[in-house]
């Protein structure tokens, strides 16, 4: 019976190499690459023509984070909207593919090589979650593939110097949390605040910004208890920190977790702190299982437009956005803020595409890295992508919202963090 | 109560009298034609299908570890990503914390994933069936935050980032090209391990335990120590592959050995066949490949093409794709004479 | 102490969800000698069913029947279609089965439901009970209430019913039930449809509390298969003890042992299962299993 299998085995292989050979794909094409003339010789333009450019993005489609797959369907809609009815970015029709990790880093690193070596993309437009994009950038920096917009919030994307090649988009988690720093001292500051965070990199930088940017006040965390993703339930956590006495509730949680600590928030009778929730777990769409009655006066921070929220409701992007929705993602309900994300995030490149001086990888490099203060109409209104030499976070500021009635009320003015408190660190 | 995790394939025992007839003489040959074609293979494929068979050597590695368990002793693991993971960081924080040259901690991952085998192995062997399943679950979960809380050695949530082992000059080869000679070193090299294992006094022991417990036990094989032996070496093998891991895709953190890789593993090594050589293959094949042929039939939800096709390939092949191929050829010859 | 007795409440109500589908997973071995990863997500797939009567404007009680209407038929069917073909393989091909049928499953879910969290309708009221310092959710106590009630039921099932005895006797040994003239192909039909009416009772009492959605089960499983060991795989009470010191002993460990705290708790039902398999391995209920060669 081993025969057979040995040779079915060997016939396997065979097929695999009559699919691709050595000197056809990969290696001699991208290495060499394709490269242009004029002002921008010499730089790559593999995956890019006069009218056309490939991008690929790594998201969890399938596994426990599939929620995040949503937003690969916002920047489809918008692409395909910006292809059918504005001739592309710039004359060049985008061809956006899409690969599932499994929020897998092993798999991550396998795409992402299946999307440049194979697909021969231009860049990779979004990398989802810190472990698979710390899998995945030596290797993109090392073979010269833009990896821009990155769908986390680390914030080394932007404060490491050795990946040039690798740019974040989102408000980095530090600087997220230096807004609910800034809003303590100005309103609370003698706060005592207990923290619910996700034991991962997402929660430790946030709450280790939130430590760094308290030190010196009076305000200080007298309770943290942290969550695993696999857990069911934080009601332990919850009876935990409610022992504390604390005055504020720092909630630094994903979507579902986000709701139960705010549902066993609600539950408390007891216990009442001010609830900050953050960015992340904001949405109106995890607030409204809870109750709205239950989160009314719920304090948060936020850059782009939500689309649940009736304030845009007139709002041309807006508008847009949910009729283009409609046309280029049928079924889909353009509410899931993925979806906006996501349409944010394109329209970012976009911009981005039309600033580079030169339609090559380089090109796309050295714009991400040079935006001067560039409109992205999802993104609220005073916020704009801002990098340069010495600062590789487009987006760093955010504006303070507290939950009123049915909607998010944005309160205060746009809080500019880099100007505040400088450039963001946990150290 | 009787327990059916015996596999009802007697055939998958050595099949001593065939070795010299002349079927045996054309498995020989079939297996150095796979051998030239696995040499062959990296200066024809583009890179891209190299790192692929690279990540399937290391799968069928550990795999091979499981089958020893799954396979030739007959106990349910579903913990063997931990074993991976525990190679795996082994092999990353030598590199990292000691800058220990990347050959030297193959040896060392296999003895530290052996040891902790055996560790392990002596309480978990007087479990049989669904309740070891249970535990070695149970292990596979606990690992993710246990590799998160010793941040200073495991690098937290964060991981480790390692540089990729370099060809040396004069071999000529490429980045891809090395690794994929590495793994299929290694990968050879565990075969044969296994391979003369198996034929030996031990393996027989393995059998008889699998077969029939009691009866093995009357007959006076050792039980519990011939089953702590077998999740030790399937835990070393497990750790093998990890290190090889480590050196091909250079990073190593708590969401790469999640508990999903436990169960990708034993679906690869029952999909590939249990109690085969070269099921551990198969099954390689399957882990690496049938995700990324899920998403291409439904990129909505690959999870929906995946699920089925572990059902379905349970249907066609309920002994495993290598016991498929057997049941075929056997159909074959019986005909011709 | 206030704090002490709070954070034992607060472990019963983790305990009783856990509880709830340890039944379903005891119910499911006790019938087929299998273990079904997969029960879990049929039960998180039961209470979308539930959902969606509801959101289309049916009454919870009318939803309800009808979803624990549809679960049965739809266990029996998964039987019928799913393990049908495989019956006669290794137990392991079943296992694995269960295991593509999880991953399975969830995506689905996922595919029709999307993963944005979903609100459902708590049967119980939404207040609190107070005991001195010590505040009892009337949700916990209905939960608390139902399992009771469910296990109940399933005791005099196992115990005073022919049907319990078929059951075990095809769990025990399928050949021999045969000869007597058990009809062991709906036997097992009939336990993979109870223990899926089971599982959706448990989707539908913790979907209040854990809100909706595609992963809401997964995280249970692990503890609910603790709870199972712990109280005997063959023993509804077993299962309902086993889940309630389950969640317990997590909340307390989290709470006051310092090394362990909220990241390393899902260690607990590891060395739980350990502990009782090393020193009771019939667990606490459980009836010791006599092996036959």
């Amino acid at each position: 019976m081993r025969v057979s299998a040995i040779g079915c085995t060997a016939l396997l292989l065979l097929a695999v190499a009559a699919c691709g050979g050595r000197d056809s794909g990969g290696e001699t094409a991208a290495g060499g690459g394709t490269a242009a003339a004029g002002q921008c010789a010499g730089q790559q333009t593999t995956g890019i023509t006069d009218t056309s450019i490939k991008l690929g993005g790594i998201y969890p489609l399938s596994g426990p984070a599939s929620a995040y797959g949503d937003i690969p369907t916002g920047i489809k809609a918008y692409f395909d909207y910006v292809n059918a009815e504005q001739g592309g970015i710039d004359g060049r029709k985008v061809e956006f593919v899409v690969r599932d990790d499994g929020y897998s880093p092993p798999k991550a690193v396998e795409e992402a090589r299946r999307l440049v070596e194979q697909e021969q993309v231009f860049a990779l437009f979004q990398t989802l979650g810190t472990p698979s994009t710390t899998a995945v950038w030596d290797y993109t920096n090392q073979r010269k593939v833009p990896q821009v917009f990155v769908a986390t919030g680390a914030s080394q994307w932007g404060s490491n110097t050795e990946h040039p090649w690798t740019i974040g988009w989102q408000p980095d988690y530090v600087s997220e949390a230096r807004v609910y720093a800034q809003y303590l001292k100005d309103e609370k500051p003698e706060a005592k605040v207990a923290a619910l965070y996700q034991n991962d990199d997402f929660g430790k930088d946030l709450l280790g910004g939130f430590k760094k940017a308290i030190e010196g006040t009076g305000i200080q965390v007298v309770a943290e208890q942290s969550y695993e993703v696999a857990d069911p339930t934080v009601d332990a956590q919850m009876g935990n920190l409610a022992e504390s006495g604390a005055d504020v509730f720092l909630n630094i949680t994903t979507p579902k977790f986000g709701a139960l600590a705010l549902a066993a928030d609600a539950k408390n009778t007891r216990w009442n702190p001010l609830h900050i929730v953050n960015n992340v777990a904001a949405s109106r769409t995890v607030l409204e299982p809870v109750g709205f009655e239950n989160v009314q006066g719920v304090m948060s921070a936020t850059y782009y437009k939500d689309p649940n929220d009736p304030t845009w409701d007139d709002d041309a992007e807006m508008k847009l956005y949910k009729q283009k929705m409609q046309q280029y993602a049928a079924g889909k309900d353009p509410n899931i803020p993925y979806h906006a994300f996501g349409w944010a995030a394109a329209s970012s490149f976009h911009k981005a595409m039309d600033a580079a001086a030169c339609p090559t990888r380089e090109g796309l490099r050295d714009s991400v890295r040079n935006l001067d203060n560039v409109e992205v109409p999802m993104l609220l209104p005073g916020i704009t992508m801002k990098t340069g030499p010495d600062d590789g976070f487009p987006i760093e500021s955010m504006q303070l919202m507290e939950f009123k009635g049915e909607r998010w009320e944005l309160i205060g003015e746009v809080i500019d963090t880099r100007a505040q408190f400088g450039p963001p660190t946990t150290e | 109560m009787t327990e059916s995790t015996k596999t009802d394939e007697k055939t998958s025992a050595p099949p001593a009298p065939v070795r010299t007839s002349a079927v045996a003489r054309w498995r020989w040959g079939a297996l150095a034609v796979l051998l030239v074609l696995a040499v062959y293979a990296p200066f024809q494929l583009a890179p891209f299908y190299v790192f692929q068979l690279t990540m399937v050597l290391v799968y069928a590695v550990a795999l091979l570890g499981l089958n020893l368990l799954v396979g030739h002793a007959g106990q349910i693991s579903l913990g063997h990503g931990a074993f991976f993971a525990i190679g795996a960081y082994t092999a990353a924080i030598l590199m990292e914390r000691e800058a220990l040259p990347y050959p030297l901690t193959l040896p060392v991952a296999a003895a530290v994933a052996f040891l902790i085998g055996l560790g392990l192995g002596v309480p978990a062997m007087r479990l049989r069936g669904l309740y070891l399943a249970l535990v070695t679950l149970a292990i596979a979960i606990f690992l993710v935050p246990l590799l998160k809380r010793f941040e200073e050695l495991t690098g937290g949530s964060m991981g480790l980032t390692l540089a990729k082992p370099q060809p040396p000059a004069w071999t000529g080869l490429a980045e891809d090209q090395w690794l994929y000679f590495i793994a299929l070193i290694v990968a050879v090299g565990a075969f044969l391990l296994v391979a003369s294992l198996l034929r030996s006094r031990v393996g027989r022991a393995l059998h008889a335990v699998r077969d029939n417990e009691i009866a093995a036990e009357v007959m006076g094989v050792r039980l519990s120590f011939y089953k702590t032996l077998a999740f030790a070496w399937s835990a070393m093998l497990a750790g093998v592959a990890g290190s090889v891991y480590t050196w091909v895709i250079g990073f190593v953190s708590p969401d790469s050995f999640t508990v999903n890789l436990s169960i990708n593993l034993l679906a690869g090594i029952v999909v590939g066949g249990l109690g085969s050589l070269s099921g551990p293959v198969l099954g390689g094949l399957f882990v690496m490949f049938v995700p990324s042929i899920s998403q291409d039939i439904n990129d909505a939800a690959p999870g929906v093409i995946f699920g089925l096709l572990i059902i379905a390939v349970m249907y066609v092949a309920p002994t495993g794709l290598a016991g498929l191929a057997g049941r075929l050829i056997k159909k074959i010859p019986r005909k011709k004479e | 102490m206030a704090g002490f007795l709070q954070q034992i409440v607060t472990g019963l109500g983790a305990g009783a969800i856990y509880a709830s589908l340890a039944l379903a997973l005891v119910l499911i071995y006790q019938f087929t000698g299998i273990v079904n990863f997969a029960q879990g997500e049929l039960a998180m797939f039961s209470t979308y069913v539930a959902w969606t009567l509801v959101a289309a404007g049916m009454s919870f009680w009318l939803a309800l029947v009808i979803t624990l209407v549809v679960s049965f038929v739809g266990g029996m069917l998964i039987e019928r279609v799913v393990i049908r073909p495989v019956e006669g393989a290794p137990e392991l091909t079943i296992v694995i089965v269960t295991v593509g049928l999880f991953i399975f499953v969830n995506a689905a879910a996922g595919w029709i439901w999307t993963f944005l969290i979903k609100d459902f309708p708590n049967p119980f009221p939404g207040g609190a009970l107070e005991l001195g310092a010590v505040t009892v959710n009337f949700s916990t106590l209905g939960v608390l209430g139902v399992v009771a009630l469910v296990m109940g039921l399933l005791y005099l099932l196992f115990q005073h019913t022919k049907i319990g005895l078929g059951m075990r006797a095809v769990a025990t040994n399928p050949a021999s039930a045969r000869l007597v003239g058990i009809r062991v192909g709906w036997t097992l039909a009939l336990g993979w449809g109870l223990a899926a009416t089971v599982g959706a009772v448990s989707g539908v009492l913790v979907a209040p509390l854990l809100f909706l959605e595609p992963n809401m089960m997964a995280g249970v499983l692990i503890y609910a298969f603790a709870a199972a060991t712990l109280g005997g795989f063959d023993s509804p009470v077993g299962a309902v003890v086993g889940g309630l010191v389950v969640g317990v002993a997590e909340t307390l460990a989290g709470a006051y042992v310092g090394f362990i705290g909220s990241d390393l708790k899902i260690g607990v039902p590891l060395l739980i299962i350990l502990a009782v398999l090393l020193l009771r391995p019939q667990g606490l209920f459980g009836r010791a299993a006599v092996e036959r060669a």
